[in-house]
């Protein structure tokens, strides 16, 4: 369905990307947010705070992140489009909820604007150091979307993608912006609230006699409910049964984790969200994600200027990791090159679906500020002898 | 006071049933308790705060093994509803006749 | 079952049924609570309160963390929430906003509310959310042994203080009192009566509501200070509470086994979260503000 025109902001902005994802929010049809304050993601909720009243929404600031990202699960039950926005120090007191909207299905999207850390680290500047944690961060086995967009344009565009994929799969998403993407103003077109695509919410047509809020169809996704119809469900995150109640044994245990995980499957591979571009000869591929990719997009044409065939695998959904296109590149390229603005995460699942068949030569870079493009080509040039 | 048979009812209620006409001469109970025996856990609220003492823990067992209570005053019954208010268990209530 | 016959003498009804059995899911039904524990008692309470309200049922729905009192949620036949450790009163703060309709009750502990979730409650109370906690207050943290509490009195014997607690207690109503909620009352199990009155209080008005109901956990609280089984504490309850409304909440502290004081202590009005919200977008935007959309997202 086409968004609601009320939130959508036609025109042709020149916004930064924390802003450009504000108004990526409101085209989704976001109508809560809970937050708190932490640079450099704060300017998403402040923007929110500016625009939601003449929208009409509510926001509201919440006393800590563990407040905040289960506030917005609350309002999701409630019948919201709801998110929240932190960076490493708040995503790291997100991880419990995180894991509860896993395993009660909540369709949600966590903004995390990341910043150079562990702990307080570089308050006001760039690393990409969080993203093993967006998949890993909160206990036991379940699964997550995770997006990285390299522009403010993308900041707008991808976050509609991340609410529309909460909603598909009833999952959290993640939006992996970093403090420079997050900063860095651009152009930013919004169309037309008729050319927005949304995805709506799949409440149930069941009566409440027959509905299970946890019994997927053949999509292995449940249809969704909302408190004060009618339908006296209930949510825990304990281990549950498809009536929602706990059901603590072994069996459960495993239908309910592996279809948290299986329920994903879909969405890995065919439906990744990838930009290529010269990987049909390519001898090297560098893959990189977020504002590395926009460094690793010059590295790649010094490289091709000097006779190496270099191609370009972006990372645009990180999460479930596309690991069947890495797997059919290891068998035509010498090396993947993994530029990242951390010490080593997305290049591990680089080896892993590599199995071998080609080099991984991991860029990393402690974090503070993005990488200089003759790093990224040296290592390009090395990988190609 | 004649002895009377526990029988299955709905939902596994053990609910008393009446199977001789013998009320105690010269006294209506206002109201009645009804037991569910095996929610029962024995806690004796019930007995304890029932303003009229209608109730006692019984000698019986459920099949948890915990005694249920029983009715030794009937006529005493208000149907104040004071025991099914106590009841953590959610194994007795109260409740007057309609009349 | 023991052939033992029991002397019962009612004639029953034949459509009579226990009240509190609507509420309930009946398919979950024996609940875990232990034998003499009050939680249960204090959901008949509630149930009796909710009738009284003329609450629409579908429109209630209850918000629990975790803990004993935390299954409440679980057993309760409304739209039910089972949430993380503490963190009840945020997701009844999102869901209560995005849907203002919905009566949004809080059913959680002492350990729970207070403890992990204390920074929840303040400034719940602080904004006067328009919702209303009950919180059982068995002075323990009972589901995971019987640990100490933020509000187990000093000298008790818990399992984190094998030698006894020697820090001070919190004072739930004191507390609550202070934050600025509209609504402050406490009760015991023994207090049936008195309680599911102010539950349908509670219920019936706006704002920040706040109910501690003093509980027995026989199983370990009482346990460990050989303080006797569950009937033993609703005794201790009858005899040492003393009911005091409009008491002043700083002079209502508990002790090991002292007087309870029990009443109604704060009832006042103040303008809701929602109230405020409302009325500061109309001063600052006029017409142009719009008003959120209940259950807000049109999908």
């Amino acid at each position: 369905m086409h968004a609601d025109p009320k939130g959508v902001l036609t025109g042709v902005h020149f916004l930064d990307g924390d802003h450009a994802c504000c108004e990526g929010t409101l085209a989704a049809g976001a109508r809560f947010a809970a937050g708190y304050p932490i640079t450099p993601s704060t300017e998403v909720v402040e923007r929110f705070a500016l625009r939601i009243p003449t929208v009409g929404g509510v926001f509201i600031q919440m006393e800590d992140e563990l407040a905040a990202s289960i506030a917005i699960q609350g309002a999701v039950w409630g019948g919201a489009k709801a998110f929240t926005v932190t960076s490493g120090p708040g995503f790291s007191l997100m991880m419990e909820h995180i894991g509860y909207a896993a395993i009660t299905e909540t369709p949600c999207v966590f903004v995390n604007v990341q910043r150079g850390g562990p702990s307080t680290g570089l308050p006001t500047l760039p690393a990409q150091a969080d993203m093993m944690q967006a998949r890993w961060g909160s206990h036991g086995d379940y699964g997550i979307i995770a997006l990285c967009p390299n522009s403010p344009q993308e900041c707008f565009d991808l976050t509609i993608t991340g609410f529309n994929l909460a909603e598909e799969f009833r999952v959290p998403v993640m939006m992996m912006l970093d403090e420079c993407v997050g900063h860095m103003t651009e152009k930013v077109i919004i169309p037309a609230a008729d050319q927005i695509e949304v995805t709506p919410r799949r409440y149930t047509h069941k009566p409440p006699a027959e509905y299970h809020p946890f019994e997927p169809d053949g999509t292995q996704v449940p249809e969704m409910v909302k408190a004060g119809d009618g339908y006296r469900f209930h949510v825990t995150g304990l281990t549950h049964d498809e009536r929602g109640y706990p059901s603590m044994n072994v069996a459960t245990q495993d239908r309910l984790v592996r279809r948290l995980l299986d329920k994903l499957k879909p969405f890995s591979n065919g439906r990744a969200i990838c930009d290529t571009a010269g990987l049909e000869d390519a001898e090297v591929a560098v893959v990189s994600y977020g504002i590395t990719s926009r460094v690793a997009q010059r590295a790649i044409e010094l490289a091709r200027k000097r006779g190496v065939r270099a191609g370009k695998f972006r990372l645009i959904s990180a999460w479930p990791f596309p690991e069947r296109h890495i797997a059919d590149l290891a068998g035509r390229v010498k090396a993947f090159v993994v530029p990242e603005l951390n010490l080593g995460q997305m290049v591990h699942e680089v080896e892993r679906a590599a199995a071998g068949r080609a080099r991984v030569v991991p860029v990393s870079h402690a974090g503070g500020t993005v990488h200089d493009p003759e790093v990224i080509l040296k290592a390009i040039l090395e990988a190609a002898k | 006071m004649a002895a009377i048979q526990i029988s299955n009812a709905l939902n596994g209620m053990k609910l008393a049933t009446i199977e001789t006409e013998d009320f105690m001469e010269g006294s209506v109970a206002k109201g009645f308790v009804a037991i569910n025996v095996e929610r029962c856990k024995g806690c004796s609220f019930c007995v304890e705060f029932c303003p009229t003492h209608v109730l006692a823990l019984s000698s019986a067992f459920n099949s948890k093994g915990y005694h249920p209570p029983h009715v030794v005053a009937s006529d005493k019954c208000s149907g104040c509803d004071l025991c099914g208010m106590y009841c953590p268990d959610f194994a007795i209530y109260g409740a007057r006749y309609a009349r | 079952m023991s052939e033992q016959l029991l002397e019962i003498q009612c004639e029953i009804p034949e459509d009579s049924f226990n009240p509190v059995e609507p509420f309930l899911r009946t398919d979950r039904i024996p609940h875990i609570w232990c034998a003499g524990c009050g939680i249960g008692t204090t959901v008949n309470c509630f149930t009796r309160a909710l009738l009284a309200s003329g609450a629409n049922l579908d429109k209630v729905a209850i918000v629990s963390g975790i803990g004993c009192t935390g299954r409440v949620a679980g057993y309760m036949r409304m739209d039910s929430f089972h949430t993380t450790h503490g963190r009840a009163i945020p997701f009844a703060t999102g869901l209560k906003l995005a849907n203002p309709e919905l009566q949004v009750v809080v059913y959680s502990g002492d350990g729970d509310l207070f403890a992990i979730g204390g920074n929840h409650f303040i400034h719940a109370a602080r904004r006067n959310m328009d919702i209303k906690v009950i919180c059982v207050n068995n002075l323990t943290y009972a589901m995971t042994g019987g640990q100490t509490a933020p509000t187990t009195p000093s000298h008790v014997i818990s399992a984190t203080a094998p030698y006894g607690v020697f820090e001070p207690a919190f004072n739930l109503v004191q507390l609550a009192d202070a934050c600025g909620a509209s609504y402050v009352a406490r009760w015991t199990t023994f207090h049936v009566k008195q309680l599911a009155r102010s539950m349908e209080e509670v219920l019936k008005k706006k704002g920040f509501g706040f109910i501690e109901i003093v509980s027995p956990c026989p199983t370990l609280y009482q346990r460990r200070n050989k303080m006797g089984d569950g009937l033993d504490t609703m005794k201790y309850y009858k005899q040492a509470s003393k009911i005091r409304h409009g008491a002043p909440t700083g002079e209502c502290s508990l002790t090991k086994a002292g007087e309870i004081v029990v009443g109604k202590f704060v009832d006042r009005e103040r303008p809701d979260y929602y109230e405020l919200l409302q009325a500061q977008m109309h001063e600052s935007l006029g017409d142009r503000y719009a008003e959120p959309e209940v259950g807000c997202s049109e999908c």
